[in-house]
């Protein structure tokens, strides 16, 4: 007997309550891209400037008496936050301090972070500091700007693919579907606060990449059912098409995230952010591929006419064989 | 018909035993190690077959912990040295000329530039006619030649400026011997597999793994370890007092209020030594022990035989070591630097002076260290939530699809095999967002079979029997799997490209696991499933 997430034969509606997704869709992306104006996003050092420092003591931290051991060295705005994980060992008590990056000062001033660690080791003798990371506002500026680079790059060039590969309104759509995925993503790194640094950069891309991976899943069905039922009504094909991918669609999405919520819970605090963005991202992106790519295909419609030999030829690619 | 030619056969399974071969390795991490490291030092090395391949993934800083340093080379002070040098030359052109253009006399100038007073402002163009035939032909942009001086005036004053092209032959040559010195720098203090790479203009990212803080490195490289002996002229108490022209007022080393004043243009410098040792004075105390080339030797000799009785400073960056009184010729070409050092000060400034001076200081724009500690953590954790999020997924393919599920799983573990394998094979580092990445593959490489496979169940549908049904699953699922990996390899290769740092590395994993995947789904599932079949025949199907 074999496990089925989504029962053999769908004939779910997508487009029923089309008008409720996307609008669903516009709110929160219009809420996501508000609460980035308002509240801004938490950015690390990597877009910031300044030093992070991770401490770590068998004795149990006390953020007050941190906030106060540090706070004759007048380092401006000072962040000291207590780290907790489930793999941290009983005597093991974590702490992240941030500090702004110190006016007029390109280089990072190491005897400010001397001073510092001096300043902890009288009240927690045993501290030691597992990594220290300092980034000058000139880096961090550069690296803002190749990030948000990147990003466009990337919706470019897929933009330009699918085109080659399917018509310009696949390419809006699935264009679409990436733009909404990264502001909700974005969006949501502000809401919450998390900490925003160039991994994050690297999961939206990953987000980018994965979703467009759905969306092309069901866009290339699409492709084929149209040329199948040439008379079918588009919402129709479209329906069609995302039922007869859909069982595909849950079990990627599925295996995905298991190896993603194992690494959440298991792979440590380091990369927990990073991780948080690529789930969301998963689940975000195996949405928007349904109900904002094809529906934004089904209001641009498609041009029916595919001049191209019937589907039993499949493609160029289909010469591919073992 | 559902067949695979048995070359293509022998192909498939060459290509997976050759990754699997390659990725072998690093199962035995510590054991290769240890055996490439005593390779390397070419000791014999025991411990692993030599036949094997004994190519690693690198690990990265942030888990192997070590020290990353983002330098920015101060170019422009290159220029200022390289005019200042200049000078003597300038002053005998227009000493020549004195009678039409007048006195002449050096200005303090702006950082990159010559200034030199004219005694007759209206013969400027004279001036500067007699400075520009000193000019040299440098290589232009445009490929043409230019000069590598440019003449100006400035009220009464001329400027003289390096051109445009000749900066940027200078910037290359400067970043060339940077690289060159902090490599031999961090060379000597014997640290496993530095990275030292130039990027972009003016930067010079340096990474060593296994280091304990940025700041050790920063005390290796920060410094000039400029060393120069200069005629000591005078002393001062005014660290604001005037030194006339030709003259500079500089610090002493170990005392705070006294300042030397030293004639700008040195006896001998760092540059003509041939070794320096670290060792100890008459008195026990730590000190340095150098050794002059021979025309060092002979400047130095001459030098000293002409000077008993006065002065001299030992200079080291900008900072007076000491100033002893010469009291008999030294022409053996060896001395020694006397100072306030303890023992491993005069071991680094003795490794400093054997690597040679840099020819601009260094600013620092970035600085990481993570501990081995940390590192540790990172990869422990790692390594369970792989093999937790990994077990998950074979369970699950095994729970939808059965035997072909199984496949897929076979598949997948030889997926991950190939992926170590290629990742060796090109030397790749294995950063910590490229352990996600890894564990991302492992979600995503299923996709692939996952697409054959439902492919398969629709086709079963319409009823044209199982050995059509997967024929026709492989063809109809390949132009789909194909477009949605080459996307995503796109946004891979985007952020490999534009990506610093670990996010390249994660980068690298995606491409690979992209890579992998393709060829996995498409061939070696395929492969298996037609044995399969060959061996089964079996009339009816279930996936």
């Amino acid at each position: 007997m074999r496990l089925r997430l989504v029962k053999q034969q769908t004939a779910f509606d997508f487009f029923d309550k089309s008008k409720f997704w996307l609008g669903l869709s516009a709110v929160l992306v219009v809420l996501s891209i508000a609460s980035t104006v308002v509240q801004g996003l938490n950015f690390g050092i990597d877009f910031k400037g300044g030093t992070t420092i991770r401490a770590e003591s068998s004795t149990p931290i006390n953020v007050a008496a941190y906030r106060q051991a540090i706070e004759p060295l007048a380092l401006g705005d000072v962040s000291i936050a207590e780290v907790f994980d489930p793999s941290f060992r009983a005597d093991q008590n974590v702490v992240q301090i941030r500090i702004q990056a110190q006016d007029g000062q390109e280089a990072v001033a190491s005897d400010l972070v001397a001073q510092l660690e001096t300043a902890l080791r009288n009240i927690a003798p045993d501290i030691r500091f597992p990594s220290v990371e300092s980034v000058g506002p000139k880096v961090s500026g550069e690296l803002i700007k190749s990030a948000v680079l990147a990003i466009i790059i990337a919706i470019t060039v897929v933009l330009i693919y699918i085109w080659l590969r399917f018509e310009w309104q696949f390419a809006l759509g699935a264009v679409g579907a990436l733009v909404h995925d990264v502001i909700l993503t974005i969006g949501i790194f502000s809401a919450l606060q998390i900490k925003f640094d160039l991994a994050i950069i690297a999961a939206l891309l990953t987000i980018v990449g994965y979703s467009l991976n759905d969306t092309v899943v069901v866009f290339d069905r699409v492709r084929e059912n149209l040329r199948r039922y040439k008379k079918k009504d588009l919402s129709d094909v479209l329906n069609l098409s995302i039922n007869e991918t859909l069982s595909r669609t849950v079990m990627t999405s599925v295996t995905t995230l298991l190896a993603l919520i194992s690494l959440f819970v298991l792979g440590g605090d380091v990369i927990r952010g990073f991780v948080f963005a690529m789930i969301w991202g998963v689940m975000v992106g195996t949405y928007s591929s349904v109900f904002v790519a094809s529906s934004t295909l089904l209001r641009l419609g498609v041009k029916r006419d595919w001049s191209k030999p019937s589907n039993t030829d499949g493609n160029h690619f289909a010469n591919i064989d073992a | 018909m559902l067949h695979i030619e048995g070359w293509k056969r022998v192909v498939i399974w060459a290509t997976c035993a050759l990754g699997l071969l390659f990725a072998l390795p690093n199962g035995f991490y510590g054991q290769v190690e240890s055996y490439n490291d005593a390779q390397e030092a070419g000791q014999e090395a025991t411990g692993w077959p030599s036949f094997l391949p004994s190519g690693l993934v690198n690990l990265g800083l942030d888990l192997r912990g070590g020290a990353h340093l983002l330098g920015e080379v101060k170019l422009e002070e290159v220029y200022t040295t390289r005019l200042e040098g200049f000078w003597p030359e300038v002053r005998n052109a227009l000493r020549k000329e004195r009678a039409t253009i007048g006195a002449i006399r050096q200005q303090e100038g702006g950082a990159g530039e010559l200034v030199v007073r004219i005694g007759n402002p209206e013969q400027m163009d004279r001036a500067k006619e007699v400075v520009q035939t000193l000019a040299r032909p440098v290589a232009s942009l445009t490929g043409g030649m230019t000069d590598d001086i440019v003449v100006t005036s400035r009220e009464n004053n001329l400027i003289v400026t390096l051109s445009e092209a000749e900066q940027l032959a200078t910037d290359d040559r400067t970043m060339a011997q940077s690289l060159e010195i902090i490599r031999r720098r961090v060379d000597e203090a014997g640290t496993r597999e530095p990275t030292i790479q130039r990027q972009g203009n003016d930067r010079i990212l340096i990474q060593v793994p296994g280091l304990g803080s940025a700041q050790e490195l920063k005390d290796l490289i920060g410094v000039p370890a400029l060393l120069t002996f200069q005629t000591v002229v005078g002393r001062s108490n005014n660290p604001n007092g005037a030194a006339g022209v030709g003259n500079e007022l500089l610090p002493a080393a170990d005392r705070p209020d006294l300042y030397y004043i030293l004639e700008r243009t040195p006896v001998v410098t760092g540059e003509e030594l041939t070794d320096a040792q670290p060792s100890f004075d008459q008195n026990g105390r730590p000190a340095v022990n150098f050794r002059f080339n021979t025309s060092g030797a002979r400047k130095f000799g001459q030098y000293t035989t002409d000077h008993v009785g006065d002065p001299f400073a030992i200079v080291l960056d900008d900072e007076v070591i000491s100033a002893p009184v010469i009291e008999v010729p030294i022409t053996g070409g060896s001395g020694i630097i006397t100072g306030n050092f303890d023992v491993a000060e005069s071991t680094r400034l003795a490794t400093l002076l054997r690597a040679g001076s840099l020819p601009a200081s260094l600013e620092f724009l970035e600085e990481r260290t993570v501990g081995p500690e940390l590192g540790q953590d990172s990869i422990d954790a790692g390594k369970i939530a792989c093999l937790v999020g990994f077990a998950a997924v074979l369970i699950f393919m095994f729970l939808s699809y059965g035997t072909f599920g199984i496949f897929a799983n076979i598949a997948l573990l030889i997926n991950v095999g190939l992926m170590f394998g290629l990742l060796s094979m090109i030397g790749a580092t294995l950063t910590l967002p490229g352990i996600a990445g890894i564990v991302l593959t492992i979600g995503m490489a299923v996709d692939a079979n996952v697409l054959v496979f439902e492919r398969i169940r629709e086709e079963l549908k319409t009823a044209k029997g199982p050995a059509r049904a997967i024929e026709l699953g492989y063809e109809k699922a390949l132009s789909a799997i194909v477009d949605a990996n080459i996307t995503t390899f796109l946004t891979a290769a985007i952020l490999f490209i534009m990506g610093a740092g670990p996010v390249k590395g994660f980068a690298v994993t995606l491409g690979l696991g992209i890579i992998t995947s393709v060829f996995t789904a498409i061939f070696v599932t395929r492969a298996m499933v037609v044995i399969w079949f060959e061996r089964r025949k079996p009339k009816t199907l279930e996936v």
